[in-house]
């Protein structure tokens, strides 16, 4: 019988393990997956490459994971965002190291890495500063540029509703990046507001099958980082 | 934006109001954040255009009412948003590839800067000391199959936005079509900056001395010119 729920968060993160590469699903606060991420700072995991598109903001969530000191180094697209200060000031001062990636390759990079596909070429980019150090290649009359399929050790995503073979339904614009996430990582770990019995969940809408979930558990009440943020809290 | 009893050319809600009688019914479109966001509002009535925005949505509408949004409904500005009758979600790969498979009709994006070949500079001045930060832009202007920029003509400094070759950091190569700015509507063509036509008020030569390379007037074009690529 397959049951892929743990109990806790702190059960879900219990293994990630130093410098592991950590796919953190949402795009800004929607599909931040915030207890999943709050665990693994009680876990203690270190020098972890975290790919998330922003870098999170105020002093929770992903902005906390990186002002702990765990994050060596960030994959994203977007690091600068309202209320973003904590990676700004580490990265000013050298003590984290950014791999700056438009937003679409660096979805399709990981779409390509949990599809099997070890890299692909984009015009996306093409005599850009964010060219460098890609190999260049014409196709039809037209510049391509080299990117690579990315894969994680962990994935943390955040589901509307799972169940217990891990099948996830997500909710409006936060389903983002945690499809392809889910396919990328050797370890995924959904978060869901409910966990379901099997057969509940409308076979012909789910988002992400249970193939590419290896872990639930369910967060009744999600925080929202804005509200987080705006109330001036911190975590821990 | 108050207070100016002389005030030559378009206001922003005007430009958004110019760009927006360009757009076709029917157009799936891209809006970049800040002025471009205000081209929704002006659509004339009769046209349905159905707006893209990047991080995952289909037939964006406007804000919420207060106290009735959904902080995971947001756009790619982080703001929140509704979704009209006839949206769809989806993940980032299939966003992008709305985007990179040229299934977007338009984008309409702000600029730092536009040089005469169209190439476009607007994620980054090169600050040193600034935190690179690129979202979608670079795929956007790659992907889409129209660019058009919405932008004041010139800098707060009064520095010309569009110049022979761009200063800044590229967002991309030869991919704008048309320039609307609050002193003219300018197509790139492979001459250079077509005027296509002068906002009310506003002569050629204000213009030309406001632009960092030749503007070519109207009439001087190639007969029946047209936009340059398509």
């Amino acid at each position: 019988m397959i049951d892929k729920q743990v109990a806790t968060v702190g059960d879900a993160v219990a293994d990630v393990f130093d410098r592991a590469t950590v796919m953190i699903g949402g795009f800004g606060e929607a599909g931040s997956p915030i207890e999943l991420i709050h665990a693994l700072i009680d876990q203690g995991a270190t020098d972890l490459t975290v790919v998330n598109n922003n870098t999170g903001s105020g002093e929770v969530g992903l902005a906390a994971l990186i002002k702990a000191g765990r994050v060596s180094k960030m994959i994203c697209s977007y690091p600068r965002t309202a209320n973003s200060t904590v990676f700004p000031e580490l990265y000013r001062s050298g003590r984290v190291e950014l791999e700056l990636v438009p937003q679409g390759t660096l979805a399709e990079r990981i779409r390509a890495g949990g599809a099997g596909i070890p890299a692909f070429y984009t015009q996306t980019a093409v005599g850009t500063p964010l060219e460098e150090g890609h190999e260049r290649r014409t196709f039809n009359g037209s510049d391509y540029l080299l990117a690579y399929g990315l894969t994680a050790d962990f994935a943390l995503v955040k589901g509307r509703a799972a169940d217990q073979h891990g099948n996830v339904v997500y909710n409006k614009t936060a389903r983002n990046f945690g499809p392809l996430m889910a396919m990328a990582a050797t370890t995924t770990i959904v978060q869901a507001a409910a966990v379901v019995a099997l057969g509940e969940l409308d076979v012909e809408t789910i988002v992400t099958p249970g193939i590419f979930v290896d872990r639930v558990v369910a967060v009744a009440n999600p925080e929202h980082e804005s509200v987080l943020v705006t109330a001036g809290s911190s975590y821990p | 934006m108050s207070g100016q009893s002389e005030v030559i050319g378009l206001t922003r809600d005007a430009m958004a109001e110019r760009v927006a009688l360009d757009i076709r019914d029917g157009a799936y479109v891209n809006l970049g954040i800040g002025i471009p966001e205000l081209v929704a509002r002006y659509v004339p009535d009769g046209r349905e255009v159905i707006y893209h925005t990047e991080n995952g949505l289909l037939g964006m509408g406007p804000a919420p009412l207060q106290g009735q949004g959904d902080p995971e409904l947001i756009n790619a500005g982080k703001r929140q948003v509704t979704a009209n009758p006839g949206a769809a979600y989806f993940h980032h790969a299939d966003s992008f590839a709305m985007i990179r498979g040229g299934h977007l009709d338009l984008c309409v994006l702000g600029a730092l800067q536009v040089a005469a070949n169209g190439d476009l500079a607007n994620w980054s001045t090169g600050a040193p000391d600034a935190i690179p930060a690129v979202g979608g832009a670079m795929d956007l202007v790659a992907g889409v199959k129209t660019i058009y920029v919405i932008t004041q003509h010139c800098t707060k400094h009064g520095d010309p936005k569009l110049v022979e070759t761009c200063s800044y950091p590229l967002t991309g190569l030869a991919v704008v079509d048309r320039v609307y700015t609050d002193l003219a509507v300018i197509d790139i063509t492979d001459r250079g900056f077509q005027l296509v036509e002068l906002s009310p008020g506003v002569r050629f030569e204000y213009v030309q001395e406001r632009t960092g390379a030749p503007l070519i007037p109207i009439g001087d074009g190639l007969a029946g010119a047209a936009p340059s690529d398509e």
